[in-house]
């Protein structure tokens, strides 16, 4: 079976005034299709350029990253970002900021059929009522989850989340989890999420790897017991917490490798 | 809320008439040493078309001065925010040209192109009222944080779009800033275009003519009408900014 994401052997070095600074050696990251594959490891150890390769706006020095098994070459409109800055735009209405995507896709969806997308977007959500406010009239776990809105409004195969929930207090984060689960099941998608939090890892992803220290490597991959019906309460359950201490058990010797430097 | 809005200007605008009626009673001065507004209105009526017509120059010369500040301004500002490069190469130049005081520019303008009265007051004009427009939208562009251009690029968007959707309104707040400040500077430039090297027109010429014809009052009439036309053109770019960048004003709640 080929994966839809298919990341191999990929090698990157930023070139830096001190030289190269290599932040991937040798990393491997696959998804199949209607996967989720949640990225956690030390901080400033190329979580983030994973996701712009996935993204197409950058090119590994080595290695490949494929979408259905084809060579990403440059940006695809099949793929969907969010990010820990919400990033709207603060110019426009929510409902606006929602169907930018469908301003740049090319689609052939009216004028109207674009609104009642976004809508029912912002609906699913919980944000319904909000579509004609500005951004800055929303608190920041509403930004966020109008932000998840529009990576997905134009039905991306590939959703790219990078700490989308980083910047939430812990209450409202846990409201965006079982969002992000409702939003999951009715609109299929294939996910990367890259996080600092392993429960959050567990509680999303079908799949948690692991990076090692800078420059990362894949060092462990783990698949997550839970089934698709995923409750908080699973997060308290002897079998999570024994999966959570394994993670951490990976992360610490993940630092010890190389330890954190000021990115 | 909009009555208030009028009347507490107009009221703080009698209030300081007022005191300055007050002062110039109080100190007993002759009008040679300062006119006081009661006598600016028959300095007003004696010139009243020459108020009109000139003023009517020192406008028009300001407001084109100001929009090819304005052109030219957005286009430096581009150049040196979207180029690193550019905006290495023309910073000191930029700012070692603002920082020459553009009284000593007028008589070389003046010379350089003798005769041309307009342009060379439109050109004072514009010299003297671009920088801040450029710095600030330079400043706007390469301030951009890389995550607005990255959600467009990954949705395969091409400069221009990223130009048309986010860049360009999300300086509008501090272009407008700044076209606060050139307005006024855009006045201050055409002005001393036409004090310095008169020649027959604008609301400069009205000012020396009075200082040669010891007019006192008419010189004190000239400095209010141009005060009222720079709050003028000041609120004129204020509503535009409503129109253009409202959002950017929060709610004060």
């Amino acid at each position: 079976m080929t994966n839809l994401i298919e990341i191999k052997g990929v090698r990157h070095a930023y070139k830096t005034q001190d030289g190269p600074l290599p932040v991937l050696d040798g990393l491997d990251v696959s998804v199949p299709e209607g996967g989720f594959v949640a990225v956690v490891g030390p901080s400033g150890c190329g979580k983030s350029t994973l996701t712009r390769l996935i993204a197409g706006l950058m090119k590994p020095d080595e290695g490949e990253v494929r979408l259905h098994g084809d060579l990403v070459k440059g940006p695809k409109s099949t793929v969907g970002m969010a990010f820990q800055n919400p990033v709207l735009l603060e110019w426009r209405t929510i409902l606006k900021n929602v169907m930018l995507p469908l301003e740049i896709v090319p689609n052939r969806l009216s004028a109207r059929e674009k609104e009642d997308r976004a809508r029912e977007l912002l609906a699913l959500v919980g944000l319904e009522g909000f579509e004609e406010k500005r951004p800055s009239e929303l608190s920041g776990g509403m930004r966020q989850r109008a932000s998840l809105c529009r990576a997905i409004v134009h039905k991306p195969e590939v959703l790219i989340l990078d700490e989308p929930f980083g910047a939430l207090d812990a209450f409202t984060r846990e409201d965006l989890w079982q969002t992000m689960l409702k939003v999951k099941e009715r609109e299929p998608f294939t996910g990367v999420l890259i996080t600092h939090d392993l429960r959050e890892s567990i509680f999303l992803a079908d799949q948690v790897v692991v990076l090692s220290g800078r420059p990362a490597r894949t060092q462990y991959v783990m698949d997550v017991h839970l089934g698709a019906e995923r409750t908080l309460d699973d997060l308290y359950t002897p079998e999570t917490a024994e999966a959570l201490n394994t993670l951490r058990h990976q992360i610490q010797i993940a630092q010890g490798r190389a330890p954190e430097v000021a990115a | 809320m909009t009555l208030r809005a009028v009347l507490v200007p107009l009221a703080a605008l009698v209030i300081f008439g007022l005191l300055w009626e007050l002062l110039v009673w109080a100190n007993g001065w002759p009008n040679y040493k300062m006119a006081s507004p009661s006598d600016l209105w028959p300095a007003f009526w004696k010139f009243r078309w020459l108020f009109l017509e000139y003023g009517w120059d020192t406008l028009w010369r300001t407001v084109v001065g100001l929009l090819v500040a304005v052109i030219f301004g957005v286009g430096l500002g581009m150049i040196m925010g979207f180029s690193r490069l550019m905006r290495d190469a023309l910073y000191p130049l930029l700012v070692g040209f603002n920082a020459i005081p553009k009284a000593t520019v007028v008589p070389i303008i003046a010379l350089l192109f003798v005769g041309q009265h307009d342009m060379n007051t439109i050109l004072i004009a514009f010299l003297i009222s671009f920088f801040p427009i450029a710095v600030s939208v330079s400043i706007g562009l390469s301030t951009l944080e890389p995550e607005y251009r990255d959600i467009l690029r990954s949705l395969g968007a091409s400069n221009l779009t990223i130009f048309w959707k986010i860049a360009l309104p999300k300086t509008l707040p501090e272009f407008f800033g700044a076209l606060k400040v050139a307005v006024t500077l855009a006045f201050i430039g055409t002005n001393l275009m036409e004090i310095v090297e008169p020649h027959g027109r604008g609301l400069g010429h009205l000012f020396d003519s009075g200082k040669i014809s010891a007019d006192y009052p008419l010189m004190f009439a000239v400095l209010i009408a141009l005060a009222l036309m720079g709050i003028l053109l000041y609120y004129v770019v204020v509503a535009l900014e409503k129109i253009f960048a409202g959002w950017a004003e929060r709610s004060p709640t």
